[in-house]
């Protein structure tokens, strides 16, 4: 019978279970891509360590320790790595770098990846680079080049295309050049205040694990502040931040599903009213309520499989393109396979989500009465009538709990982000249901006649409004906040490139050079905007509590990592133009050594330490204990280019404990730019320069993939959207051309049809449109300002883009609907017993 | 008297299945203005597709068809729409009511075409003549099959229409409320002074016209004189 039945409206049918082949395919590819990349993390872990064994360390590394990292290991080899500069000299040009010196046969696994490929090994050989790709094709160099790094000129050896376990976007601040280890002492790079870390890599013979060796050497490692990698944990760690990359991505594509299922059950819900006359037909002929309830269940779910099959099918193939998409992410080669375990929980989830979704206008079926052969009276049930629809609310909160909770493995966050989803679709529901009672409050009885109408259709009978402006509407709001958001960032770092403020940084300058490089810069015709010194310490004590002291005493205010970190610190007796005092006061320079030392410390700092003004801390200035009161603290914002500091020291104190220096000018163009990094860098080739238009730059173009990236999943529920508008359009074709061919009767013109349909359309692809973008501009203003700390500034003209490009797509596909009402004679139409 | 309507050896086919479909042929006669017409015949006689082409609703294959001295055929789909708008008014038997307007708004859309203001009042005047003022704000859901009827000739009299077509007028409603939509029907049109043509199998109805052409597999069979004749 459900077979039978279907007959007439298989087509018709299919077009309901449209909407969901997005969110399957969405689902399936994101699972798929999932699993792939495990399996791809497993395989290619070794090669992405390129060792058993890696030791860092971040500073300088204790003689103690040193015996122990010297033994471990049947070959070992050790890399210092740090920000310096290059010079092209064929180019003349200069360029921030992130040097890699390197000592022994290092990878072990996997290789470095050169042009020409032989140049991986000959580079150890003598005063040879090899040079990232991305810098060779930017500087035009050739193998055989020269360039230089610190005092020292080296001959490039090839072109590094690949280092192990490095992505694409990890390299383009400070892409990586490699130098054999021996040269560096002679380059003259390594002074007072440089940024090293030390990594030291293993190969384990084959009897020994590098777990075993491990678990011998980890509280020594652990003790000496020392960081340390396997390819176990590195599987681990490379699994754990792709599985949160995918669950965001999979959640994403979940919203597209549940989007789709919202049309399924508006479709339904018309399908349902159609069939009132043959059903009340079928009860007035001995079926029962719930033989004709499974009737069409059979043939939702029927329908239901073949649209999730379909949708598995389309993301198998979209699984193709996400590791294109994602290429510049991966430290790995990302393989593509069919998965079967994804589509089956594709169509699975699919499948379920769905059929509830449909199942809450169907159980209405079992209300219809013979009687409505009589008159085609309906009255959908209410939620409180019937507790079978309960139970399917109840039953769908649920599964969408379970399934973010199974993705998120958290309950708390899958509550969160069920309460987000349910929040979000009240209060487009509610923007929606609060726009038709208005119109309908406040209808223009004014209005011209056509215009009257193709607004009033928005809250009449059978209008589809809400489920309109919710699918539609949700997915403008994704796309509306990504770019709000994405726009917010850019401009913020913009604002720090533009105008008067500063946008090069010079590091790494030892006292001696200080007013050497100051004159320079003057001299060069730019502005010494800042020239700070900077003296490193760690906290000893605070309020007489040493390091360790939170581990024992669970819960105590001192967190145990605020002995561990590294502080760079300066002195100085006033507050920069970015900074306030927000508690205490500045007491000035410190006359005699037996004056009280007042430090000032940054507010957020001071949270996280759990210390207020008046308390105790005693700062280890390089071997010599220190001791401080909080005299005031700070507040600071960090949105502009300078030096900001957690701790600042009064003047008297620090002047003679060894110090490094940075300067910060201002320059004006790419050629300044240039011509004074090559100057600088002539005279003081220890010294790093940051120009932050090149790092706007490189953040502009990171954001943009990433952009790229979250949009292009987002964008499953934008055209899920539009594929429910079209269902939509579609479904009401009829309802629709009955309605325009008794107008044609009664005398209206083609003009008159046509402006009626689009005026519809166009409110209510304007409203849709205007829902999600108010509701982006929500959104990205909470981001803004409780993630961001920044202000949000929405850009109009992409506003109206987004909105005129909304409405135009909504108009077009409803004014097409209108064609064969158009095409043909009202009488044809009349007969047809629309 | 005028002529209202001229029909000249009008003929209607379809195709379809790749055969050809003669639904009328050799159709001819006039009605004269302020008069009353019955068309009757057995289901599939033609009667509804005459009805179509009279009123401009579909192109005839042959033949000509006038309209208040207006040649139908050789109007575009919107010119006719205008004289529709301009000089006919329709009742149906499944009433063709907009499911989505009030009954007020289904009364009222005609005039709304034609851009007149100042229509409410009519459209309340003429529910008012059907009895229905108390369900001027009623969706046709909420109405009975005789209300919508009801409202239905309320939409057909508002333009004043010098001819109106009733499609089985009577055709979805039971005994007593037939009896009072067909007197509701003939007194607005006496009162208006409009031409009426029915199509009806109801001979009871077709008795109270001027006038009854019989129609049978697509041809006039008979033109008898009505019960109102006499």
């Amino acid at each position: 019978m459900a077979w039978r039945d279907s007959r007439r409206n298989r087509s018709r049918l299919a077009l309901f279970i449209s909407s969901i082949i997005l969110g399957i395919a969405a689902l399936v590819a994101t699972f798929s891509f999932s699993y792939n990349l495990q399996r791809d993390v497993n395989d290619q872990a070794k090669t992405m360590v390129g060792a058993d064994l890696v030791v860092e360390a971040s500073g300088a590394v204790s003689p103690q320790i040193q015996p122990l990292l010297d033994s471990v290991g049947r070959d070992r080899s050790k890399e210092r790595s740090f920000a310096s500069m290059i010079y092209f000299v064929r180019s003349k040009s200069t360029r921030l770098i992130q040097v890699r010196a390197l000592e022994g046969n290092y990878p072990y696994y996997g290789s470095l990846e050169t042009t020409p490929a032989a140049a991986a090994r000959t580079f150890r050989t003598g005063r040879y680079a090899l040079v990232d790709k991305t810098l060779m094709l930017q500087y035009g160099a050739k193998v055989g080049d020269s360039v230089r790094i610190g005092t020292l000129g080296f001959a490039i050896s090839g072109t590094l295309n690949k280092a192990p376990g490095r992505n694409e976007i990890s390299l383009t601040v400070a892409p990586p050049v490699y130098i054999p280890l021996r040269y560096l002492a002679e380059s003259g790079l390594l002074q007072k205040g440089s940024r090293v870390s030390t990594q030291y890599y293993y190969k384990m013979d084959s009897l020994t694990s590098a777990e075993q060796v491990l678990t011998a050497i980890e509280p020594r490692l652990q003790k000496a502040g020392l960081e340390y990698e396997t390819v176990e944990t590195r599987k681990k760690r490379t699994g754990r931040s792709f599985d949160d990359f995918s669950q965001f991505l999979t959640l994403i594509g979940f919203i597209a599903l549940l989007l789709g299922s919202i049309g399924v059950a508006s479709a339904i819900h018309i399908y349902i009213r159609e069939k009132i006359g043959p059903i009340a037909i079928l009860r007035c002929l001995g079926v029962k309520a719930w033989q004709a309830f499974v009737i069409y269940l059979i043939q939702i779910l029927g329908i239901g499989l073949v649209g999730s099959v379909a949708g598995a099918a389309l993301g198998t193939l979209i699984q193709q393109l996400l590791p294109l998409v994602l290429k510049d992410f991966l430290p790995f080669q990302a393989t593509v396979s069919l998965s079967w375990k994804a589509v089956f929980q594709g169509v699975l989830l699919g499948l379920t989500i769905s059929m509830l979704f449909a199942l809450l206008p169907l159980v209405s079926v079992r209300k219809i009465s013979p009687l409505n052969t009589l008159r085609l009276s309906y009255e959908a049930t209410s939620m409180l009538g019937d507790p079978l629809k309960w139970l399917l609310y109840i039953l769908l909160l649920s599964s969408i709990l379970a399934f973010s909770g199974w993705q998120m493995h958290s309950l708390t966050k899958a509550l969160v982000f069920t309460g987000s989803v349910l929040l979000a679709l009240g209060l487009l529901a509610a923007a929606a249901r609060t726009m038709m009672w208005l119109t309908r409050k406040f209808f223009p009885f004014s209005w011209n006649y056509l215009l009257r109408q193709g607004f009033a259709n928005l809250y009449r009978p059978n209008n589809q409004t809400v489920v309109l402006i919710i699918t539609i509407g949700l997915g403008v709001a994704f796309i509306g906040t990504l770019y709000f958001v994405q726009d917010m960032l850019i401009s913020r770092l913009s604002v720090t490139a533009s105008g008067n403020q500063a946008n090069m940084i010079l590091f790494d300058i030892q006292s001696s050079q200080v007013d050497g490089l100051a004159g320079l810069t003057q001299k060069s015709g730019l502005p010494v905007l800042q020239k700070v010194p900077i003296v490193t310490m760690r906290i000893e004590e605070i309020n007489g509590k040493k390091a360790g002291y939170g581990q024992r005493e669970k819960g105590d205010s001192v967190p145990n990592r605020a002995f561990e970190s590294e502080l760079r610190v300066t002195y100085r007796d006033s507050l920069s133009a970015t900074e306030k005092i927000i508690s205490g006061r500045l007491h000035g320079p410190v006359r005699s050594p037996a004056d009280t030392v007042f430090i000032s410390m940054e507010e957020g700092y001071a949270r996280r330490l759990h210390v207020k003004t008046g308390d105790r801390i005693v700062f280890n200035v390089q071997g010599l204990l220190l001791p401080t009161v909080i005299g005031s603290l700070r507040q600071v914002s960090w949105r502009q280019v300078g030096t900001n500091f957690r701790v600042t020291f009064p003047g008297g104190v620090l002047e003679s404990a060894p110090q490094f220096y940075v300067l910060i000018t201002r320059v004006e163009s790419s050629e300044e730019s240039a011509r004074f990094q090559q100057s600088v860098i002539a005279r003081f080739p220890n010294v790093s320069i940051i120009d932050m238009r090149l790092v706007l730059s490189v953040l502009d173009d990171i954001l943009s993939k990433i952009g790229f990236v979250i949009r292009f999943m987002a964008g499953f529920s934008i055209v899920t959207g539009l594929v429910v508008l079209i269902a939509s359009v579609l479904i009401s074709k009829y309802q629709r051309m009955q309605e325009s061919v008794l107008l044609r009767t009664l005398g209206a013109s083609r003009r008159q049809i046509l402006a009626i349909n689009a005026l519809e359309y166009f409110f209510l692809g304007s409203l849709a449109a205007a829902t999600g973008l108010l509701l982006a501009i929500g959104a990205s203003w909470a981001l803004a300002k409780y993630s961001f700390d920044s202000p949000l500034s929405v850009s109009v003209i992409p506003v109206i883009i987004l909105f005129l490009s909304i409405v135009l797509v909504t108009m077009t596909i409803g004014l097409l609907n209108s064609r064969e009402v158009l095409s043909q004679t009202p009488l044809e139409i009349l007969r047809k017993e629309v | 008297m005028d002529t209202i309507l001229q029909v000249s050896n009008l003929g209607k086919t379809y195709l379809g299945a790749g055969r050809t479909l003669t639904v009328l042929s050799g159709i001819s006669f006039s009605v004269e203005a302020g008069t009353t017409l019955a068309v009757v015949g057995p289901s599939g006689s033609g009667k509804t597709t005459l009805l179509g082409l009279c009123a401009g609703l579909d192109r005839s294959s042959s033949g000509s068809v006038e309209l208040n001295h207006i040649l139908l055929d050789a109007l575009s789909e919107d010119e006719r729409a205008r004289v529709r708008n301009l000089y006919v008014g329709f009742i149906f038997q499944n009433f063709q009511l907009l499911n989505t307007l009030t009954a007020l708004e289904n009364v009222m859309v005609p005039l709304e075409l034609r851009g007149e203001k100042n229509i409410r009042a009519r459209a309340l005047d003429l529910l008012g003549q059907v009895g229905l003022s108390a369900r001027v704000h009623h969706y046709p859901a909420q109405l009975s099959g005789g209300e919508q009827q009801r409202v239905s000739l309320a939409r057909a009299f508002s333009t004043s229409p010098k001819i109106l077509f009733a499609d089985e007028p009577t055709g979805n409603l039971d005994a007593e409320t037939s009896e009072m939509v067909t007197g509701l029907l003939f007194d607005l049109n006496r009162r208006a002074g409009t031409t009426l043509v029915i199509v009806t199998h109801n001979r009871e109805l077709a008795e109270r016209t001027d006038r009854i052409i019989g129609l049978k597999g697509g041809v006039i069979i008979s033109d008898t004189p009505g019960g109102a004749a006499s």
